[in-house]
């Protein structure tokens, strides 16, 4: 029991207390209070476990900055690696520490620190390597750590989004935040303000000031109204967390009722007003539960009441903890101030021992007593640090801002200014009140805002910092501790720089400091003074790393916000998906739509073989309409699908339908359809479901780049219309029965033509393309006719025993057939002359997209893998598409190629395949070796057409 | 997430956009006579530019293809245009 709460002081509110539980103890605390500071009232020293050596660790900082007090937290949100310092306390909460069992104050870990002296940094670089590193890496991995995630939660709830644009965005609530914000709002601005704790004002909350008259706080509250009446944004328990490209700024939300929020935020200007953090000092066990950051503990005592502990040592390398220990005398506590500084004005009732600094902490579970350089032993249950202030520039640096070095303040600086940005206040090395809101004024005044009326600041009531350098230096005696998430000493930077590890890069990830979850906010600045002693060289020529978002950890939930489950990445439904349903069809996605597969009940394999055969023997039902339908409309419409396809469609005629391949300029094979005439300036390019935003961008890409805008063009209209497939021997009399609007004579209507119909009185399109093999009619008309016209089919086809087919049994039956899947049968490589179409090559006179690379030697190689279909030889089962195709040549084996497409056929009672061969076309009946698995299996080389290949079922008509 | 001048729409967030490779990228013509060399440097070659870049990209919003100016290292917007007869600027 060190911390203890005294009376009638903070702001928190004592008509509403609280209790939650610590690793199962009971805590109480106040409206108000964060988790740490309820911990810190109740007296409980010890917060958690390190990560590497479950040393026992108490409350260090304020904020965002605190390394120690990580905690997983159950409550109206679940949040595992919690900074205590920044989470409400509220009524309920279930609080656990971390990497600690049972509990962080009788950790059954705790042995492992008596073996440090095996795991320094990058000790699993030189020990734990034979036999293999995995045999121990569970154990490790097992005892080193933060929070726990419950695989039991389930989905990580929900997050919310917002977008946001404002005139100014001030990132940082304390006075720079505070006044900018205000004298924007007055000067007429639209505003955010954002800080990340539960409370605005900052230092003013716990440093005493006097502005315009009032006390800090009290003016705080003044500017806080006013600004709310002015329209201000004010959003508290948000942290700024990344600047990206073109002046976004995120942030991140903590919500009170357990949703938190994700603002993205385009501001014309930003200011960050966003402070500096306290350094520790380095001495010996620097790392004891009592030994905290001054600032911190004024803060625990002003805002919360919080005493640290009764005999109390505040150590310093500054002026600005003088405030804190005369703020400990003031209530009665028992105060040491150790300055390292030789000349220093102590301030008034406090004992000052000038000239001095601590060597050493001693205790075991907590600080009980300090070392002195001079020898002398003072006795503390608490010890208030401060190594000077570094200004948290983060995301200036994002924003590319250079950060400069500067020697008086012994701290880096923002350097040259980035368009768009200000940096003010102590962020920008301002400490004193006076000179962070002149700092404001100047910054305001550069954007055309000259508040009304300078504030009357009080006189400064903070000793002048004047901070002399108590970095960590070379050969430092004990284990002295710089990052204390990672459980980083001094001997590790300096075991790092004798193994040549100096770069500062290096450097972080040998000794993996900066790298834990508060990425190395107290820590970064002493570890690079350290190598710089170490290596000679000054602070800023030994660099600091690259900062990155996010600043702070941000929950993935709100990265996702409502795309999860079925909103991650929503596919694309069909006008008929409830009739689909209603005919109890099996969904999955195709090309990124929602689509039958099969239907009914059955097993897949049992539903699909009975679809396909019933399919050639009937009719079968098919909602194509995924399939493209980009119209190419004006008078150089035919010269330009010359161009665009592989094949010559100028010499199509009105009424007709042709089959050909649209190529990438490489040559590769792009897709494949039918393209329909309509009339002599009207096509309609009918292109795979998957390809018809890729094949749009290509059509209006040649169209822009190459032809006439004004004569010539591209709409896409796949959406607007559904395509209803009968196919089948069947067909003719299915779609006669129907009682459509349509000549189906075959003079009239023959394979591979169309003609204008009506259904109902709208005008429909009725095409004889078939993807089965059968006769086949595809019906396109307005997606808002197809129910009805579904409806008319399905109820025509009843007598006939037709019935609907989904994608798989389609699959099936094209694979019969050996049509071609491009991006299935075809690879990134594959030309068409490898699919068998060479005559365009040979005959086509004038340019088209990809020719010149069918004339290359790569197009002409002999040995090309050539599009064919495999028989199963040895009476097995279908062969496993990827299966390669494999010889062997002087002892090894080499690939010919592989299975593509495989599927037992219920026509033809065998499996069949499709594959792409080496030299394929030219070894039809050649027997080869086909391997999967390490299993090998025979197969015969055919055409892959495998069923009618007369192609006389086009037209059979029972 | 940057933000592009479509010519035709204004300011939209990248996402909406294409990427069409270099501007002035003028495909060979002359069929066979082309050489390999030549023709390879159009599929393939970019000149990748530490600076200024000029390139083509396509809001696929609209549909329009535009020639876009930026800094391929501070990630700056120098300015976009249309082409030609008929489009947007």
């Amino acid at each position: 029991m060190t911390s203890f709460r005294l009376d009638g002081l903070g702001r928190i509110d004592r008509s509403r207390p609280l209790a939650f539980t610590f690793d199962g103890r009971k805590v109480t605390g106040f409206a108000g209070d964060t988790v740490a500071t309820a911990l810190l009232a109740s007296g409980v020293s010890i917060v958690g476990r390190s990560f590497k050596y479950h040393r026992a660790r108490g409350v260090w900082g304020l904020g965002s900055e605190e390394p120690n007090a990580i905690v997983d937290i159950r409550g109206s949100r679940i949040v595992t690696n919690a900074r205590a310092t920044l989470e409400d306390a509220a009524d309920g909460l279930a609080v656990r520490s971390v990497n600690a069992s049972p509990n962080a104050e009788h950790d059954r870990g705790r042995f492992i620190d008596l073996f440090h002296r095996f795991m320094p940094s990058g000790f699993y670089y030189k020990t734990f390597m034979l036999p293999t590193w995995h045999l121990y890496e569970p154990g490790v991995r097992a005892m080193a750590g933060f929070g726990r995630v419950d695989p039991a939660i389930g989905e990580p709830g929900r997050a919310d989004q917002v977008n946001a644009a404002c005139d100014l965005l001030v990132v940082g609530g304390g006075p720079a935040g505070v006044f900018a914000a205000l004298a924007a709002a007055e000067a007429g601005r639209s505003v955010i303000l954002c800080d990340e704790g539960n409370e605005f004002g900052g230092s003013l909350l716990h440093r005493a000031a006097t502005i315009d008259g009032l006390p800090g706080e009290a003016a705080v509250e003044a500017a806080l109204g006013r600004m709310a009446d002015l329209g201000v944004t004010l959003l508290t328990r948000t942290t700024a967390f990344g600047v990206y490209d073109h002046g976004l700024v995120a942030l991140s939300q903590r919500g009170t009722s357990g949703i938190d929020r994700l603002w993205r935020v385009r501001p014309k200007h930003l200011i960050l007003a966003t402070g500096a953090i306290e350094r520790p000092l380095p001495f010996a066990n620097n790392d004891l539960p009592g030994i905290r950051s001054a600032e911190a503990a004024l803060a625990h005592l002003r805002r919360w009441g919080i005493a640290p502990g009764r005999r109390i040592v505040v150590a310093t390398n500054n002026g600005l903890a003088h405030e804190a220990a005369s703020a400990f005398v003031a209530v009665g506590l028992d105060v040491v101030l150790v300055d390292a500084r030789d000349r220093v004005t102590a301030a008034k009732g406090v004992r000052t021992l000038a000239g001095r600094r601590i060597v050493a902490a001693k205790g075991r579970k907590a600080v009980t007593e300090v070392v002195l350089d001079d020898g002398a032993r003072l006795p503390a249950d608490a010890v208030l640090v401060s190594g000077g202030f570094s200004p948290t520039l983060q995301l200036y640096a994002q924003a590319r801002g250079k950060p400069v070095w500067d020697d008086r303040r012994l701290a880096f600086l923002p350097g040259a200014p980035v368009e768009g940005i200000s940096v003010v206040g102590a962020a920008a090395g301002h400490f004193d009140l006076a000179e962070v809101l002149a700092s404001t004024r100047d910054a305001l005044l550069k954007l055309g805002i000259a508040p009304a009326r300078r504030p009357e600041i009080g006189p400064p009531l903070a000793a002048p910092y004047e901070i002399v350098d108590a970095f960590p230096k070379p050969g430092m005696a004990g284990r002295v501790w710089i990052d204390l998430q990672h459980d980083v000493t001094a001997k590790d930077v300096e075991v790092a720089a004798r193994e040549a590890y100096v770069s500062v890069e290096h450097l972080k990830r040998y000794t993996t400091l900066g790298m834990a979850t508060d990425q190395g906010r107290t820590s970064n600045l002493p570890a690079l003074a350290l190598m710089a002693a170490i290596t000679g060289r000054s602070i800023p020529a030994t660099g600091t790393t690259t900062y990155r978002p996010p600043f702070a950890p941000v929950p993935l939930a709100s990265f996702a916000g409502l795309r999860s489950g079925p909103l991650m990445n929503p596919p694309r439904r069909l006008v008929l998906e409830n009739q689909h349903r209603a005919a109890g069809a099996q969904f999955r996605e195709y090309g990124g739509w929602l689509r039958p597969a099969w239907y009914g009940d059955e097993a897949e394999a049992a539903a699909v073989r009975r679809e396909a055969r019933q399919a050639r023997r009937t009719a079968a039902l098919f909602d194509g309409s995924p399939l493209g339908k980009i119209e190419v409309i004006g008078p150089q419409a035919a010269e330009f699908l010359d161009f665009v396809y592989y094949n010559t469609m100028s010499t199509l005629k009105p009424g007709r339908c042709r089959y050909g391949f649209v190529l990438a300029e490489s040559g590769v094979v792009l897709d494949d359809g039918v393209l329909v005439r309509i009339d002599e300036t009207r096509f309609v390019v009918s292109c795979s479901s998957s390809h018809v935003a890729a094949i749009r961008g290509v059509l209006e890409e040649w169209r822009q780049d190459r032809f006439d805008r004004a004569r010539l063009f591209v709409h896409d209209a796949t959406a607007a219309f559904a395509t209803l497939t009968v196919s089948g021997p069947l067909s003719k009399r299915l779609l006669v029965a129907a009682g459509l609007e349509v000549d189906l004579d075959d003079r009239a209507l023959p394979h591979m033509a169309w003609s204008a119909g009506r259904f109902e009185g709208t005008a429909m399109r009725v095409t004889r393309v078939s993807f089965t093999g059968d006769r086949s009619y595809e019906i396109t008309l307005p997606v808002d006719r197809a129910p009805a016209l579904w409806a008319r089919l399905v109820e025509a086809g009843r007598p006939l025993d037709a019935v609907p087919i989904g994608i798989e049994a389609l699959m099936v039956l094209r694979a019969e057939k050996g049509y071609v899947v491009v991006g299935k049968d075809t690879d990134g490589l594959t030309l068409p002359m490898d699919l068998g179409m060479t005559a365009p090559l040979a005959k086509k006179p004038g340019e088209f997209i990809g020719k010149r690379s069918l004339l290359s030697d790569e197009a002409r190689r002999p040995d090309r893998k050539q599009f064919v279909g495999l028989e199963v030889t040895d009476g097995g089962p279908p062969l496993a598409p990827g299966a390669h195709g494999v010889e062997t040549v002087a002892g090894k084996k080499r690939s010919l190629g592989y299975v593509t497409s495989s599927a037992f056929s219920p026509t033809l009672g065998r499996p069949i395949a499709l594959g792409l061969i080496e030299r394929g076309g030219a070894r039809h009946g050649e027997t080869i070796e086909v391997q999967h698995l390490g299993k090998i299996r025979r197969a015969r080389i055919a055409a892959p057409c495998a069923f009618d290949p007369q192609g006389g079922r086009l037209d059979a008509d029972a | 997430m940057q933000l592009f001048p479509c010519p035709f729409c204004g300011p939209r967030a990248e996402n909406e956009f294409h990427f069409g490779g270099d501007l002035g990228n003028v495909r060979p013509e002359g069929g066979a006579s082309v050489s390999d060399a030549t023709w390879s440097a159009y599929l393939h070659m970019r000149r990748n530019p530490k600076g200024p870049a000029r390139e083509v990209w396509m809001h696929l919003t609209c549909g329009e293809i535009f020639a876009l100016e930026r800094d391929t290292v501070t990630h700056a917007v120098l300015g976009s245009h249309g082409f030609g007869e008929g489009s947007a600027s």
